[in-house]
């Protein structure tokens, strides 16, 4: 038995030290915000903090999380960028089935605090890994901006 | 009668069982409509008879209940359904709570499918009357029971935000203080219903109903149920379409920890585990020794071949009008095809399906476009009358029409019948793909006579599978399939004397619904060939069909709205992308909606493409929410755009070449054109808005493509070495 530590609270974990963090967080912790869509990282919707850098967590070891902090989309808004996103995307009515934005406003809160202002260029090379079949990227780009305004 | 709150308590699984149930169970107001007749019957045994359905739900405490028969998957409908309730009912957004419809087709089976689905882009058009009419219903009782508690008449009360108010008295009660009362009464028969002046919210920008759970993770979507002792099983099917299993050793599967059973089906394998990883990693350890059967030669070239060889044998006459085939003989028709590949649905949450079956009952939980289906499904699997079977109904991670079949429901289902306890069966991407009902493979042939610029003989034969025989049969009349025709029957053009022909071909690749459904193959086809007609005639392509609509104003609207905005004619602007620059045209009239779009392309030398800019003009009638329009439109825009660029499933020896979305490209952020929509004001009736922008972007960018390169492609996706320079 491991210990990790998820959106400011540690838990207990049974998983085996190779299990990707996704599916401890899914299935063993019950948090489900955090989604699957590819296993592979192609698509980025499981997309997660660890340390603040946005990472996917069908690729990462649950043994190789050490004491580092994770944070996911059930935590974020109690980040300054994580909230902004989030308020930005209700203002803008970015969601459609909603099932990639967990990752979105993960990796667009990433980038976010990275760069309080970033500019076309720097949106496409963060957000490029995460895929949406809605096609909602006009408004992912648009609720980037508003929230870099906010 | 008094209420237990636990049961109201919302989204619980008690709670959807008693719904069922109605309004003896749970008390408080329930209003039925009678369902309009001359729907489509897949049963008339079924049908007989006239159906009470509940769709307004209003408790003594606590928020009104919508109750939705459209599932929601991304396209708005939990927002316009509960706007159409919302606006008659006189209650805000912000007070009501949207429950999903159980299975029960007769009382919410769809007003023109008649089985319980959700698709077609027909929310709008089937459910604004009856669900409008079930709120003012509701209204016209709860206003009724006031006026008799107060013996005052009915017509000098006010209503707003649920209170209802006597201005001449000051008095003021809540819908919950009459709503015990008002269930004692006879519905009404004919409520009014608000003349679009009075319109509070339909029409408007209303904040979407379901996104604030969205943006925290909140959303439980099929994927994220968790019930108490569940497990969770990964699944694959044989690498060859249509095998059988033939030997596996479930060895090494059950000596992995955390494995607990090998669950194994005549055409599916299946590892049930202590967490989705586990078993995925169970199901690669076994040996499975496959019996690959018929489809073992099955091949590309010769699908695409016995199709073009199927559109020139016998077909049925969907429509003849004066005499194509004499006009051809005496003069020089123009003549081209167009292929349309098998696409995958690739929704970004994948299949899956949670199934308990105990003490004689089955319990589901999945996200689902035809609960009826699933429940109908499941109780043939398990031997059971359908009403032991109970479809939960979630939210959908894409549908696309990837979720109107209930064959992963049965699949699941036959899993989880071998398990004791419940199970969540995840379909990996790979077998996501693999075991995908593909949009079929379409081919359409085209002829016309062209005289002084005007189309005077027009043959359009389209050919491919009927998913409507399978899947409705009443709809499939005459031979005809009348979604593998949509588009190509009637097209919004003036084309002189008309030949449309149908040929049912079909060939073993399970096939299904796809955004766009029929006219993406119809329309794609005579958008195309309208084209290649003005590339021959040295027409301007925008110039053309003006001509062709000029006894289809409303159409020519929508096309002149698109050009102008679009600068049509004005130079091309530099793209950094590639040298090769061009604009293209398409107009769609399908789903009730007109729209029209102009996309602009760079292309390299390589013969890669990239869509810098398209501008769609839409007149989709009366429109409930008009940010769900343009989000609708952005979205299949995208979506449409990816089809015309990327998408292809292929067979090769049988199997699926694609696996994940490294071959099978979606659109990424970093690839996305400019999209600039505008909305027509409009006053017809309200067409659907789902599948028209996947339409109608793919034959523009083709028209594009073919302006930069002056080569036209016609099978898709668009081949880059087809339009590479050194070519
Ligand atoms: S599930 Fe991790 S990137 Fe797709
Ligand atoms: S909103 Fe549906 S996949 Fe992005």
């Amino acid at each position: 038995m491991s210990a990790i530590s998820v959106n400011g609270r540690t838990y207990e974990i049974n998983a085996a030290p190779d299990t990707p963090l996704l599916w401890v967080l899914r299935d063993e912790l019950g948090l489900t915000g955090t989604k699957f869509g590819c296993g592979v990282a192609q698509c980025g919707v499981c997309t997660v903090h660890v340390d603040g850098i946005a990472v996917r967590s069908c690729q990462i070891p649950v043994g190789t999380v050490g004491q580092r902090v994770i944070t996911t989309i059930e935590g974020i808004g109690e980040t300054s960028a994580g909230a902004r996103i989030q308020k930005a995307w209700l203002d803008l009515e970015v969601v459609q089935c909603g099932y990639c934005q967990p990752g979105q406003i993960m990796s667009a809160a990433a980038l976010l605090t990275a760069n309080p202002d970033p500019d076309d260029g720097a949106i496409d090379a963060a957000m490029s890994g995460n895929l949406c079949r809605c096609g909602t990227y006009v408004r992912i780009r648009q609720g980037i901006k508003h929230a870099a305004r906010s | 009668m008094p209420r237990d709150p636990e049961v109201l308590e919302p989204g619980t699984l008690s709670r959807r069982a008693v719904l069922r149930g109605g309004a003896a169970v749970l008390g408080g107001l329930f209003i039925g409509i009678e369902l309009p007749a001359g729907r489509a019957r897949a049963d008339e045994l079924q049908a007989a008879g006239a159906a009470l359905n509940a769709f307004v739900h209003i408790p003594v405490q606590g928020r009104v209940s919508l109750i939705m028969p459209a599932v929601e998957m991304g396209q708005g409908v939990y927002t316009s359904q509960a706007m159409c309730m919302a606006e008659e009912l006189d209650v805000g957004l912000d007070q009501i709570e949207a429950i999903h419809a159980p299975a029960d087709r007769e009382h919410y089976g769809h007003p023109i499918f008649y089985v319980q689905a959700t698709g077609g882009s027909t929310t709008t058009m089937a459910w604004t009357e009856p669900l409008r009419k079930a709120g003012a219903t509701a209204r016209a009782m709860l206003v009724a029971a006031a006026a008799a508690e107060w013996n005052v008449p009915a017509s000098d009360l006010v209503t707003t935000r649920g209170v209802i108010t006597h201005p001449g008295s000051g008095r003021s009660l809540r819908y919950g203080d009459v709503t015990d009362r008002a269930a004692q009464m006879v519905p009404p028969a004919d409520v009014p219903l608000k003349s679009p002046e009075q319109f509070q919210l339909i029409g408007t920008r209303a904040r979407r109903i379901d996104t604030p759970d969205k943006v925290v993770g909140k959303t439980v979507y099929g994927i994220d149920v968790r019930l108490p002792g569940m497990k969770f099983a990964a699944l694959t099917a044989s690498p060859v379409l249509g095998g059988k299993v033939s030997h596996v050793d479930e060895a090494p599967a059950l000596a992995m920890p955390g494995v607990r059973q090998v669950v194994v089906l005549e055409d599916i394998v299946a590892v049930v585990a202590d967490n989705t990883w586990i078993a995925e990693q169970g199901l690669r350890a076994l040996d499975i020794t496959w019996s690959p059967g018929a489809n073992a030669t099955l091949d590309q070239a010769q699908l695409w071949a016995d199709t073009e060889k199927a559109s020139t044998g016998p077909g049925v006459t969907v429509r003849k009008e004066g005499d194509a085939t004499g006009k051809f003989t005496a003069g020089t028709p123009i003549e081209a095809t167009y292929e349309l590949p098998f696409l995958a649905h690739t929704s970004l949450e994948t299949q899956n399906c949670t199934v308990h079956v105990h003490d004689g009952v089955c319990e589901i939980w999945v996200g689902t476009q035809v609960p009826g289906y699933a429940q109908a499904g499941a109780a043939q699997v398990l031997g059971l009358p359908p009403e032991k079977v109970t479809v939960h109904n979630h939210l959908i991670g894409g549908g696309f029409g990837g979720r109107l079949e209930a064959a992963p429901i049965v699949t699941a289902t036959r899993i989880a019948q071998k398990v004791a306890g419940p199970v969540k069966v995840i379909w990996s991407r790979e077998q996501d793909i693999r075991q995908d009902m593909f949009r079929p493979l379409y081919h359409n042939r085209l002829k016309a006579r062209v005289e002084n610029g005007r189309v005077t003989a027009w043959h359009h034969r389209v050919t491919g599978p009927s998913i409507l025989a399978r899947w409705l049969p009443p709809a499939f009349k005459d031979g005809i399939d009348s979604d593998a025709i949509d588009g190509a029957a009637e097209p919004p053009y003036a084309l002189g004397d008309m030949l449309v022909e149908y040929v049912r071909h079909e060939n073993g690749v399970p096939f299904s619904f796809w955004r766009g459904v029929g006219p993406n193959s119809t329309v794609f086809s005579v958008e195309s060939f309208l084209d290649l007609i003005a590339h021959r005639t040295a027409a301007d392509p925008v110039a053309l069909r003006r001509v062709l609509l000029g006894k289809n104003p409303r159409a020519r609207a929508v096309l002149d709205a698109a050009a102008a905005k679009a600068g049509w004619g004005t130079p091309l602007a530099a793209s950094p992308f590639g040298a090769r620059r061009g604009r293209g045209v398409a107009l769609m009239h399908a789903f009730g909606s007109l729209l029209a779009c102009v996309a602009e392309v760079a292309v390299t030398d390589g013969g890669d493409v990239r869509v810098n800019r398209v501008v769609v003009a839409t007149d989709v009638g009366r429109v409930i929410n008009p940010d769900t329009v343009v989000a609708q439109v952005q979205g299949g825009v995208v979506f449409g755009i990816a089809t015309v660029l990327h998408n292809r499933i292929t067979f090769a020896g049988g199997r699926v070449e694609q696996t994940n979305f490294n071959d099978y490209r979606l659109l990424r952020i970093n690839e996305m054109p400019t999209i600039e929509v505008e909305l027509l004001a409009s006053t017809e009736k309200s067409g659907g808005i789902g599948e028209p922008g996947t339409v109608v972007v793919q034959p523009a960018v083709a028209n594009a493509v073919f302006a930069a390169t002056g080569v036209q492609l016609t099978r898709m996706p668009l081949d880059a070495s087809l339009i590479a320079r050194s070519v």
